[in-house]
């Protein structure tokens, strides 16, 4: 069996930069680090005295945890640091930040942070390992490597599916890193929003092969598409008048009972979490058995594994 | 008797029109047609194979003093404005405090003569600290010396304020310099469209400044005001202008070198000396700016030279402020994007560069006719060279042509009949 | 250029089944693990020779050790980490782990040390095709079907196997 890629990169920034080839490769050795939960001793001495950081400048309980647990059972110790809200307006830079705590004696940062970009900065600026953890609204590249995940374990593949991703895909990180990840795989990405969330750009943003399209109507696609993937309505930004109400958005956005029925009836819906049930989807979907929902916490553990152990022993 | 004799050099004076093979004299700080019978000239200039044109005057610099002094001071600022062949700049009044009185542009003119570099000529705020609600001492600050009025940084946004300002400028037969943002409608951080929706940072849309283009035609359509858009940046900002001009309507308007040579793509990698405001455009804004500048539309090429300190832009892209530094590559770089290729001749890039912005603020320099300021560069058009951090006078660093090979670049700077700076 | 050793494959496999049923004195019940790529290839091999020879109650299980090396950052590009396959019960029984070449001994360490994740077998024996040598750690093998003692460390012994490699062979190469 040929092996002709392998790992290179020490930081893991984004999925736009990664071919089909490495997004496959994380897969594969996620699958392998699939097995290590399910033993009696949940853990390997890969990662054995090397440290890793949580550096979280914005709240997120689920990523930093199974960040967290994916590292420990990779033998690594894990830090925490969290400062919310700006590092600016505290007066310190997040390159000041960033460079203390490597001086610190440590391995690889993961970072989380409300600044797109801020990820790629502290690559350049430090010498350890940075793992993006979300980084404004540019990309959170591990979820988009679990919902990828996710997908080929319940479709055995990902090329040629139909995938919706519904909601405000303008401020979302999520939508960005699936899109690029599902795109290089081969899936068709129909990005379903309202125009003030869903910019026309989206369209002319993925290269291939799979391709990419912008619909407004949810209804008009729901039929079609082989996974649903629901994201998180901001509440906040429905106050900055993007979106005049919640209950209007679930009416002609939300994964209602109603819309489900029309659905395929093995349609598989996805969530990045935490869910405002009865709002971006319904209560009985969220828990039934089209949800995908908690295999994607599940798988989210390895994939996180394979990604601290691969950039982590990358030179 | 002070004379300076500039020999062998090809003299380009736009406000003639004149290209010829000649030697150039300054005899007590003015232009003389010929050196005076038995005169031996105190210094004499050999300028073979360079060009001797009207000092460069940049009708867009900042030079953030009152207030930012660590960034760039007017004396910093001047000798970064000789090193690129510039004699007189017009500097803008955002800084802290805004320059909206009397007081401040006096303050601004006696620095600028006590550094004695080049011509550092203030521009008045339009509305008291530059917050667009009240109108400053408009016609103080004229009377004293400010060749202009701008709130830039911002535009002013409200339009009852901007209709004052018009007719109030008006009566002093005033310039007003409008930086065209409408801030409701901006916001972000970079420019609007598919960079910025692939990076995930918030864009300014090309409509935030049409749009204050547009409505101040509208609102100047009666009024009638001198009036000139800044640092445009968008194709159909282009047009705009282009139309009101056509309609008779008063305006003017700058480009800045970046808006010729670079597009939003450089953002990709989240690097802040690619943030500015207005920001870099797509490509076809870029061909659309210099359609502009080859049609006329666009009569004046400045810097916007912003200064900011290393640190201040090593920062997350969203929060570094906006701005990068420009007067000491200016010169070669519109050569690269503007002469090079054809687009322009030289004597065009002179008149844009120099006579173009005299004629904007009704200064008499800009031309080498006898009798003027002897304010004079002699550029070589053929000296390759690179650019490079380590030369530069500016306090501030923020300039992402670090590292770039041009054509062309001033040799000496000549204000008022005496060398400013030369190239060593 | 490389020497290939001529003796088939077949009886180096069959002397690793035999001195394993000796080594154990004729063992009913059995553990039988390979080490990935090759040793998991060899066991495969030895499972129905070791059936034959009288164990009955025959396990088999596949160690990946890439992430219990201690070496990882001198083995050069990162490989395709594989899963490990341990499905049976290992406590208490006798377990014989299977590997191709036994160099530094590092890989044998690592394999120990993933088993003890797994449970606490009554024995552990170590079964290679080739010893060649230049130990770094105190671990030996049992049950050796091929001695190339004294190799001077820049020589390097390769095995290949039909399986992965469509050919049997083993390969004695300078570095």
């Amino acid at each position: 069996m040929p092996q002709t890629t392998s790992w290179t990169s020490k930081h893991l920034l984004d999925l736009e930069s990664l071919t089909a080839e490495q997004i496959a490769f994380v897969l594969d050795t996620a699958d392998t680090f699939a097995e290590v939960s399910t033993r009696s001793v949940k853990k390997v001495p890969a990662l054995r005295g090397k440290v890793v950081v949580n550096a979280f400048f914005e709240d997120s309980t689920r990523t930093r945890t199974s960040f967290a647990l994916a590292a420990s059972r990779l033998s690594a110790d894990v830090i925490d640091f969290s400062e919310k809200g700006s590092s600016v307006s505290k007066g310190e830079t997040l390159i000041d930040t960033a460079r203390n705590i490597e001086a610190m004696g440590i391995d690889a940062i993961i970072i989380r942070h409300q600044a797109a970009g801020s990820a790629a900065l502290l690559a350049r600026t430090v010498k350890c390992s940075v793992i993006n953890a979300g980084d404004g609204a540019h990309e959170h590249p591990t979820q988009g490597l679990l919902d990828l995940y996710t997908i080929r374990k319940r479709f055995g593949r990902v090329e040629g599916l139909k995938v919706a991703i519904v909601g405000d895909i303008a401020n979302s990180r999520v939508a960005r890193s699936d899109l690029w990840g599902l795109t290089r795989l081969g899936a068709e990405v129909i990005l379903v929003g309202p125009p003030t969330l869903l910019p026309r750009a989206f369209e002319r943003l993925a290269t291939g092969p799979g391709r990419v399209r912008v619909v407004h109507d949810f209804d008009a696609v729901c039929g079609e598409v082989d996974v649903i993937n629901m994201l998180r309505v901001q509440n906040e930004r429905m106050k900055s008048a993007q979106f005049p109400t919640v209950r209007e958005f679930t009416r002609w956005f939300g994964l209602t009972w109603d819309r489900f029925q029309r659905c395929k009836p093995d349609v598989f819906v996805m969530h990045p979490g935490p869910m405002n049930r009865g709002v971006e989807i319904h209560n009985e979907i969220a828990d039934g058995p089209n949800s995908g929902i908690l295999k994607q916490v599940e798988y989210g553990l390895a994939v996180r594994m394979a990604v601290l152990y691969l950039t982590m022993q990358a030179e | 008797m002070n004379s300076l004799l500039i020999q062998n050099g090809t003299i380009l004076d736009p406000s003639r029109g004149l290209e010829m093979r000649a030697d150039l004299a300054v005899v007590d700080g003015r232009i003389v047609a010929t050196m005076p019978a038995g005169v031996k000239p105190d210094r004499v200039i050999d300028a073979g194979g360079c060009l001797v044109v009207p000092g460069l005057i940049d009708t867009h610099v900042h030079f953030r003093e009152p207030g930012d002094e660590e960034e760039e001071t007017i004396a910093s600022g001047a000798a970064a404005a000789v090193a690129g062949g510039f004699t007189t700049v017009c500097c803008m009044p955002n800084t802290k405090p805004a320059l909206d009185t009397e007081a401040a542009i006096e303050f601004v003119i006696r620095e600028s003569e006590r550094v004695g570099l080049a011509n550092v000529l203030p521009v008045g705020a339009i509305t008291k600290a530059r917050e667009g609600r009240e109108l400053a001492e408009i016609g103080s600050m004229q009377a004293r010396g400010a060749v202009a009025f701008s709130d830039d940084g911002t535009g002013v946004n409200d339009p009852s304020v901007m209709r004052k300002a018009l007719q109030y400028v008006k009566m002093f037969d005033g310039l007003i310099m409008q930086h065209c943002e409408d801030h409701l409608l901006a916001g972000g951080s970079m420019n609007g469209g598919l960079v910025s929706t692939r990076l995930g940072l918030v864009g300014i849309p090309a409509e935030a400044e049409q749009l204050m283009i547009a409505r101040d035609v509208l609102l100047n359509r009666l009024i009638g005001c001198r009036y000139h858009v800044q640092h445009i940046s968008t194709a159909h900002s282009v047009e705009l202008v282009r139309r009101a001009k056509r309609d008779g309507i008063p305006i003017t308007a700058e480009v800045a070198p970046h808006h010729v040579l670079l597009t939003d793509e450089a953002c990709s990698s989240y690097d802040t000396n690619y943030k500015m405001n207005p920001p870099l455009r797509t490509q076809a804004d870029v061909e659309a700016c210099i359609e502009g500048v080859v049609d006329g539309t666009i009569e004046l090429l400045a810097t916007d030279h912003a200064p900011h300190l290393a640190e201040e832009k090593e920062l997350e892209f969203q929060y570094a402020p906006f701005g990068i530094i420009g007067l000491e590559c200016a010169l070669g770089l519109y050569v690269k994007a503007l002469v090079t290729p054809g687009h322009i001749s030289w004597m065009k890039l002179i008149d844009m560069m120099s006579t173009a912005g005299a004629r904007l603020i009704r200064s008499d320099r800009g031309t080498l006719a006898p009798g003027a300021v002897g304010d004079v560069t002699i550029i070589d058009p053929n000296l390759k060279w690179k650019v490079d951090l380590s030369e530069f006078k500016s306090k501030s660093t923020n300039c992402p042509f670090v590292g770039w090979e041009l054509i062309g670049r001033a040799t000496h700077t000549i204000v008022g009949g005496a060398v400013k700076w030369e190239l060593r | 250029m490389g020497n290939t050793l001529e003796t088939p494959m077949t009886r180096l496999v069959e002397s690793m089944a035999d001195q394993i049923i000796s080594g154990l004195g004729g063992p009913t019940d059995l553990v039988l693990v390979g080490i990935r790529t090759r040793g998991d290839v060899l066991a495969n091999r030895i499972e129905p020779l070791l059936r034959e020879r009288g164990v009955t109650k025959l396990d088999r299980g596949t160690l990946d050790i890439t992430l219990y090396r201690d070496d990882l950052s001198e083995i050069g590009p990162l490989p395709l980490v594989k899963p490990t396959v341990m499905d049976c019960d290992i406590g208490g029984r006798p377990l014989v782990i299977v590997d191709d070449v036994i160099f530094t001994g590092r890989s044998v360490r690592a394999a120990l040390d993933a088993l003890t994740d797994f449970g606490r077998p009554r024995v552990v024996r170590l079964a290679v095709l080739v010893d060649r040598g230049g130990r770094e750690l105190p671990i030996h093998p049992d049950f050796v079907a091929l001695r190339l003692p004294d190799l001077p460390p820049t020589q390097r012994v390769s095995v290949r196997l039909t399986e992965t490699d469509n050919a049997d062979q083993i390969l004695v190469e300078s570095r």
